[in-house]
């Protein structure tokens, strides 16, 4: 689904990526951890098609996302820390403005068909400034799924969520991993992170340092090869 | 990269050149072009003002130029060239805003005229300023270069708009034209003027290519101590 | 035409959201007005003089309102990152150029549409002479302005400084709009001889060349 070949990004001097080379089958579920300035979010931005890299290849279902950005940008939708939510619109408008870009049809029917899944419909015609934070993530969650995109990316989305707010995030995470979309999660949550996941990445230093099937590994193990490689950096 | 560190052939035979050129413009102008009939020794000052406005211009479409070529190719020494060009037009620009009105005032007896070229080369003064306001606002190397080079483009667009609107703007207003167009010049002033208007112009192209070669050193320096520092 | 539609749909997102705020266009209109009343109360000219100032104080005004509207552009794509959001539709993005534009110039004639009859009430002026000049002048005026300015604010809200910056590159590359707007302004009012037109001329193509520019130089301004 997702191939990235040697993607380097680098920012004025810094050199933030240093060849990142991944592959992501369709339906899998891939999270990827790593330490503070190590790539994952550039990275993350470069496979939404928001960043261009300095170097390397994105393909995207076989097709090189350089001249097909439009069309590819149909097929991934993104979550972030950020809720990407005008906050003077309302849920419904929220909603009604991104499905409109993204020109999906049956708007009406697929907005409510949403916060019904996400648990807002109690809350479609209220403004996302009187949100709380759980809700606004859930909001958001139900804004990149809006047109059904069937790559999902999300940057680190238990940010700042109490423990109901993650509760509800968890479960519509299994219910994505289990309806086969492509997913690529960033995430300091070990627990969380690794309970779907198909694939686990440690980023380091703008490189793939380790890649495992969390299904085979004891999550200690994984924990300690962790701690192992991200030790012994700055 | 680190060739670079000192002076090229090239450049120290530039700058000998710059400094010859210089002197004599300055001689010529100064002490063998006589003195003006009517506006007197004061008028000797047209020769560097005019020249100065004519490399304020021409910096501004290197800033121009190196802009584009920065978009379209993202080679950072476009955009060394883009603001060090900058740096220099706007000292050149000052100096014809402070000559125009040491001229001015002995001989129309006011401090600023609404000379069409005048009053566009204080808004150019304007824009270099705007330009490096933009840079200075930004932290990130890569961000500076590309916005900058965005507005040296919108920027060098609109100054043949302006001049065109403030010289109309000004023939609606006679008896208040009072511009350095009307001075006929003899041939041996004719000389002191282009003779100051090539030194100018090779001041410069030495100091670019010193800046530049400067510049390029400072880049390396941030270059790497991120290095090290990875 | 796609574009058109993606226009569309920002426009009306930017339209709700001031409707529900409703903040913007009144601070724009209560701002507009206090600036009449400075002018009034600093300003004290008999009426035959009037005439020849009248229009400078009109384009100051509405420069100054203008820049209180180009400052709030793009603040609320700056809230949430909703630049990101954006900037992850499929669509050319100089549709978000087009649609701010279109918004702001909105915003302003309906600021102008309530502030410049009060010009003439306060200092006591008559109406323009040629009404159908001046309604053109405004309008060609005021989107000249929104067209340079929104680009602008895009401009400098990428950057630390952002909403000072903005004044500071926008007026010197204005001068062309304020000086040929004020004098068609003039004209309008029957003060000015000939030439006018050749004005207009100056508007017209600084439009042209104002809108094309950012158009094709937009997404430099959006790179991440």
């Amino acid at each position: 689904m997702i191939v990235a070949r040697g993607l380097t990004k680098t920012i004025g001097s810094k050199k933030i990526l240093n060849g990142v080379d991944l592959e992501i089958a369709p339906g899998e579920f891939v999270t990827c951890f790593g330490p503070n300035g190590a790539g994952k979010s550039t990275t993350l931005k470069i496979l939404a098609l928001l960043s261009k890299p300095s170097g390397g290849q994105v393909l995207i279902e076989g097709q090189d996302v350089r001249g097909n950005g439009t069309t590819l940008r149909r097929k991934i939708g993104m979550i972030s820390h950020n809720s990407f939510l005008y906050d003077n619109l309302t849920a419904r408008e929220n909603l009604e403005f991104y499905g409109r870009m993204y020109e999906v049809p049956d708007l009406k029917r697929r907005i409510t068909q949403l916060l019904d899944e996400v648990g807002l419909s109690f809350a479609t015609g209220d403004p996302v400034y009187s949100f709380s934070r759980g809700m606004q993530q859930r909001l958001s969650i139900a804004r990149a799924l809006v047109h059904n995109p069937p790559i999902l990316l999300m940057d680190e989305p238990y940010t700042g969520l109490d423990e109901m707010a993650k509760g509800v995030l968890n479960t519509i995470l299994s219910q994505l991993a289990q309806s086969k979309h492509t997913v690529f999660l960033i995430t300091h949550d070990f627990d969380q992170g690794l309970e779907q996941s198909d694939q686990a990445l440690i980023l380091v230093d703008g490189r793939i340092a380790y890649t495992c099937n969390p299904r085979r590994l004891q999550r200690e193990e994984f924990r300690r090869r962790y701690l192992e490689l991200v030790g012994g950096v700055k | 990269m680190t060739e670079n560190t000192r002076p090229s052939l090239i450049e120290k035979v530039l700058a000998w050149s710059t400094f010859l050129a210089v002197f004599v413009a300055l001689y010529l102008a100064l002490v063998y072009v006589p003195t003006e009939k009517t506006m007197g020794d004061v008028q000797r000052i047209f020769y560097f003002h005019v020249a100065s406005a004519w490399v304020g211009m021409m910096a501004f479409f290197v800033v121009f130029v190196a802009s584009i070529t920065y978009l379209l190719t993202r080679r950072t020494n476009w955009d060394i060239y883009a603001h060090t060009s900058a740096e220099i037009g706007v000292v050149f620009t000052t100096i014809v805003l402070i000559t125009g009105p040491i001229w001015a005032k002995p001989i129309w007896n006011t401090w600023w005229t609404w000379d069409p070229r005048l009053t566009t080369t204080l808004i150019l003064w304007f824009l270099y300023l705007a330009y490096a306001k933009i840079r200075s606002a930004i932290g990130e190397e890569e961000k500076k270069a590309r916005l900058a080079a965005v507005f040296g483009i919108l920027a060098f667009v609109v100054v043949p708009i302006d001049f065109l609107a403030i010289r109309w703007w000004r023939t609606m207003h006679p008896g208040a034209l009072v511009t350095s167009n009307g001075i006929a010049l003899a041939p041996d002033m004719m000389l002191a003027f282009f003779a100051s208007l090539f030194a100018f112009t090779l001041l410069y192209c030495y100091f670019m290519m010193r800046s530049v070669r400067i510049e390029r050193m400072k880049a390396e320096i941030r270059w790497l101590k991120e290095g090290m520092f990875n | 035409m796609s574009f058109l539609r993606k226009v569309r749909s920002l426009l009306w997102k930017e339209i709700r959201s001031e409707l529900q705020g409703k903040e913007m266009l009144s601070t724009l209109i209560v701002f507009s007005l206090l600036v009449v009343v400075v002018f009034g109360v600093a300003i004290d000219l008999n009426k035959d003089l009037m005439g020849e100032v009248l229009p400078g104080f009109i384009w100051i005004t509405m420069i100054f309102a203008g820049i209180l509207c180009l400052n709030r552009s793009f603040a609320a794509e700056k809230q949430n990152d909703c630049l990101y959001g954006l900037m992850l539709c499929p669509l050319d993005r100089s549709a978000i150029y087009v649609a701010k534009t279109i918004m702001n110039l909105l915003l302003m004639i309906i600021v102008e549409g309530v502030t410049i009859p009060l010009f003439f009430i306060i200092f006591n002026y008559p109406g323009p002479q040629q009404l159908g000049m001046f309604v053109i002048v405004l309008l060609l005026g005021t989107y000249c302005f929104m067209a340079v300015g929104t680009f602008l604010a895009a401009l400098s809200s990428a950057t630390k400084t952002g909403e000072i910056l903005m004044p500071i590159l926008l007026i010197p590359l204005i001068i062309p709009v304020l000086l040929s707007a004020v004098i068609v302004t003039k004209a309008s009012f029957g003060l000015v001889g000939s030439g006018a037109d050749l004005f207009l001329k100056i508007l017209v193509v600084y439009g042209v060349v104002f809108t094309v520019l950012p158009l094709l130089l937009f997404d430099y301004l959006l790179e991440v």
